[in-house]
Order: C-alpha cells, then structure tokens, then sequence
C-alpha cells in the first residue's frame, strides 16, 4: 500500500483484527492530517480503544497498515517503537497511573525518563502541566487517594508533559463532572490551536465531540460506518447515527 | 492414545515455557547492553530483594544447621565419628542445603513478591503506560530486577552457610559435648575453596532461575485479580522446582569443575 501524504499524521489502512474468535476491526481506513482532531465515537465494545491501541503498536494487527509521520509501524519491534511513542502520546480510559509514585511522581516520569535531570526544570514542568489540569496543590497524594476524575487529570497532565506531537484519548471526559470535562474540552482545543498537537479522542459524550472535532468518524461493528464533519454528522438523517447523537435506545415503557 | 496426547502436550508446554524464559532473557542482555541501566532502582530492589530476605534466609539457616548437626551427632555418634559432624554439615550447608534452601526462601518471598507487582502492573493497564511513554518493560522492570537478584543471592547464600555452620556447631559443642577442638580441625579440613565457588555459582543460577520465572509469570499475567494470584502462585511453584531440578544437574556438572572433598 501507498505511502501517504507529508500532512498526513496518522493513516490506518485495511485494518483488522481478530481476538480469539472475535472480528474486532474488519478494515479499517482512516487518515487524520497534522494539527488536525479526530473524535471516534461508536457503541461500546464497537472496537475504539481496540483501534487507539493500535495507533502507537499496544496492539498488533491481524492484518493491515498504520503509518504515522510517513512511517509504518506494525511489525517493528517493541525497541524500534518507543521513539515513535514519544512523539504519539496516549491517555488510557482508566488513568493507568503508576499506583506506587506520588501525582508528582508520575507527571515527572516521562521527563525522567527522556533525560532530564535538571530537579529545577522538572518541578517546573510538572507545576505546569498540574496547572493546565488545575490539579496544583495534589502533587505529593497517591493515586489510590484522589477520585477518578483526578486520576484522568493526572494521566492526562502525564501526557502532555513531554509535548507530543499526537496525543490519543480514550474517554477523556467520562465520569467527569460537567464543568472538569468542559475544562478538558477547552485544554484539547486549547493544545491543538497553541501548539498544534494532531489529537485523537474516543468519547461517547456528544456535547464534547461537537465542540473539539474537526472530523467526526463512527465506528460500528468494526467498520468505519459514517465519516466527516461533526456539521454532517448532526444533520445527518441515517437512522443509526440518528439514534445514537439523541441517545435512543428504541426501547418505550 | 489420549495418554499420548497428553504426554505430547505436556512436553510442548514445558518447550513453549521455556521458550518464553529464553526470549525474556534474551531480551534483558540486549537491555544490559544497549539500554542505560537504572542504577537507582538497582539499589531498591536490592535493599527489597536482599536487605529484607535476610531474617528469612537466617532463620532457615541456623535451625537446618543446628537440626542437620544434631541429627549426623546421633548417626555418628554409635560409630564413634562424632568429631567429623562438623565436616559433614559444613559440606553439605556450603554444596546443597545452603543454596537449595536460600534459593526456596527467596523463591517464596521474592519470586511471589515480584509477580505479584509486576502482575498487578498487567492488569491495570500501567505496564501498557509504561510502553505508551516510550519505555521498554523489560528496561525498567526486569533488568533492575535481575541484577539486584544476582548481586544479593550469592551474599544471601554465604549467610545462609554461615548461620548454618555456626548453628549446627553450636549445638553439637556446646549441647551434645563434642570437643570443639576436633570439631574445628575436621571442618577446616575437609572444607574448601571449590566448596565456597560452588555455593555462589549454584546462588547465582538460583537467583537467575527466580527472578526470571517471577517476571515471566507477572508480565504474562492476564484477567484480573485471579490472574495475579495465579501468576504469583505459578511463580513460586515452578521457581521452587526448577531450582529442585536443576540443582541436581547443577552438583553433577560442577562436581566435574570443584570436586567433592578432595
């Protein structure tokens, strides 16, 4: 398959994947340009996280491409993977905080671990980076003590301290009271337009992905079913798209 | 036929275990040589894996030393040869007990230990964090790991041994009145340099064989709470038999290199 185009941050090509006897992806493509949001929304167990874990190898494919910055990653190995893993950032939908450092602890990783040593330039960072997630005054608390919606703040605070190119979330904003997940709405935008971060982000909260999406892609049943901007989606008259951005179930009492 | 079949299965299920320790230990000598070493976790796991086992190691040492003493006393003791007690139990706690035992102890408390945090790390995702940030498990989990195991086991042994000696003369001298003097001189006697290389060579090993099937079994750990706990209970069964196992392939072919009492 072609190599894709120079703007082109991301392009999934015929992607599958089968996890025992289960067709999870069915051919996937997908192109997301440089600077550019992408919000994946679909039903849950429709294959999103599954697709996010490919993105930066978590996963290999049973069969297809997924090229990043002009690079096709599936089949390198582990080692030839993490430089691309700086550049591609993920925030996992469970926070996936190292549960025996401090907040602090676990922001300062990724700086440690690039190199840094510097004590002045990371407690820096870090008071940043807890500042955009407005976590500042938690830094010496344990992630077993703070609630969920502070443990996808510190997750994703532990991302974007390192400035990735790309950054992907899976279900940034659920479980989050209405004001936190606007103010992490406001801070993807806000990463995108400052500093041009490409972001990827599965959501099923709809409120959000209308605000933050440049291009809106439903997955269902391991196909991407609808593709474009979130103005199409919503005026879209498919019954399936209908039901699922009004949450209709079907079901009457 | 299904007997067979089993048999065939088995067999392949220890090669494909096998196969996995390999490919793990393959993986942490590329780490030794390519990637930075995190001294500082070095030094934490050593004051974890070595520092805190010693009660343990102690504790096992002196009681198998003062109960294996006692026991040769009253075997040797009808035949008039209770002067070489000291000899018997200094050879057999630096060749075998020494080693064995250390190796089962850290089996049981390391080993499980290990797997159960590093398991803990699988199902929760944070191992996946771990290589989302652009760093190799193995760079940061296992090879810490190894090498504190390789530098604390044999020092783990040497304690062990040497608990265990003055244990079992302890007991021998001072409760069951064999003069200490005879004691001694047999024991020097019939002691070692090759005994001593053997002991840390077989601590070594050991120390490899646990701190490898520990990290094998928590980084493979799968669905939940139920799997930590089985990777941990695997971790210390099969650690404690292949140091079983391999212990005697180990006597046979280091004998050749440090003969027994010559």
């Amino acid at each position: 398959m072609p190599k894709p185009a120079d703007h082109i941050m991301i392009s999934v090509q015929g992607l599958t994947k089968q996890i025992g006897s289960q067709q999870i992806l069915r051919g996937v493509n997908l192109e997301v340009a440089t600077g550019e949001t992408l919000v994946i929304i679909g039903r849950s167990g429709g294959g999103k996280s599954v697709l996010l874990k490919h993105l930066i190898g978590l996963m290999t494919p049973t069969s297809g491409e997924v090229w990043i910055e002009g690079k096709q990653i599936v089949g390198l190995t582990e080692r030839e993977l993490l430089p691309i893993r700086k550049r591609v950032g993920m925030m996992f939908q469970s926070g996936a905080l190292f549960d025996s450092m401090t907040v602090e602890e676990n922001v300062a990783f990724p700086l440690r671990e690039s190199g840094e040593r510097d004590p002045k330039v990371i407690a820096q960072k870090v008071a940043e980076a807890l500042d955009v997630v407005e976590l500042t005054g938690h830094e010496k608390k344990m992630p077993v003590n703070i609630s969920g919606g502070m443990k996808k703040r510190v997750a994703l605070a532990r991302v974007i301290v390192n400035r990735p190119a790309c950054i992907l979330y899976d279900e940034p904003t659920a479980g989050l009271d209405p004001i936190v997940s606007d103010s992490i709405d406001h801070l993807i935008r806000r990463l995108q337009k400052r500093f041009g971060v490409t972001s990827i982000v599965v959501t099923h909260d709809m409120k959000s992905a209308a605000y933050i999406a440049d291009k809106i892609a439903y997955i269902h049943e391991g196909l991407i079913y609808f593709y474009g901007c979130p103005d199409e989606l919503f005026a879209s008259k498919d019954p399936m798209i209908r039901d699922f951005v009004n949450g209709h179930s079907g079901e009457t009492d | 036929m299904l007997f067979i079949r089993f048999l065939g299965s088995s067999f392949l299920s220890v090669f494909a275990y096998l196969g996995s320790l390999v490919s793990l230990a393959r993986e942490t000598a590329y780490s030794l040589a390519k990637a930075p070493v995190r001294w500082r976790l070095v030094l934490r796991q050593i004051l974890e894996v070595g520092y805190r086992s010693q009660l343990v190691v102690l504790v096992t040492g002196a009681f198998t030393g003062a109960v294996f003493g006692a026991q040769t006393y009253f075997q040797f003791h009808r035949i008039s040869m209770e002067t070489a007690v000291g000899a018997v139990v200094s050879v057999s706690m630096f060749r075998e007990l020494g080693p064995v035992l250390t190796g089962l102890m850290v089996a049981g408390r390391v080993g499980a230990a290990m797997s159960a945090e590093i398991g803990t790390m699988k199902v929760t995702e944070q191992i996946d964090a771990l290589r989302a940030l652009g760093v190799h498990p193995v760079d940061y989990l296992v090879v810490p790991r190894v090498l504190a195991m390789v530098v604390s086991m044999p020092l783990l042994v040497a304690e062990c041994v040497g608990i265990g000696i003055l244990a079992g003369m302890f007991v021998v001298v001072h409760l069951l009145d064999v003069p200490q003097v005879y004691y001694v001189d047999y024991m020097v006697k019939f002691t070692g340099a090759r005994d001593i290389k053997m002991a840390l060579t077989k601590g070594f090993v050991f120390g490899l064989i646990v701190v490898l099937i520990a990290c094998r079994e928590g980084l493979q750990a799968r669905e939940g709470a139920v799997g930590v706990g089985r990777a941990t209970t695997e971790s210390v069964v099969i650690g404690s038999l292949v140091i079983l196992i391999v212990n005697f392939f180990l006597t046979m072919v280091l004998n050749i290199f440090y003969p027994a009492g010559v």
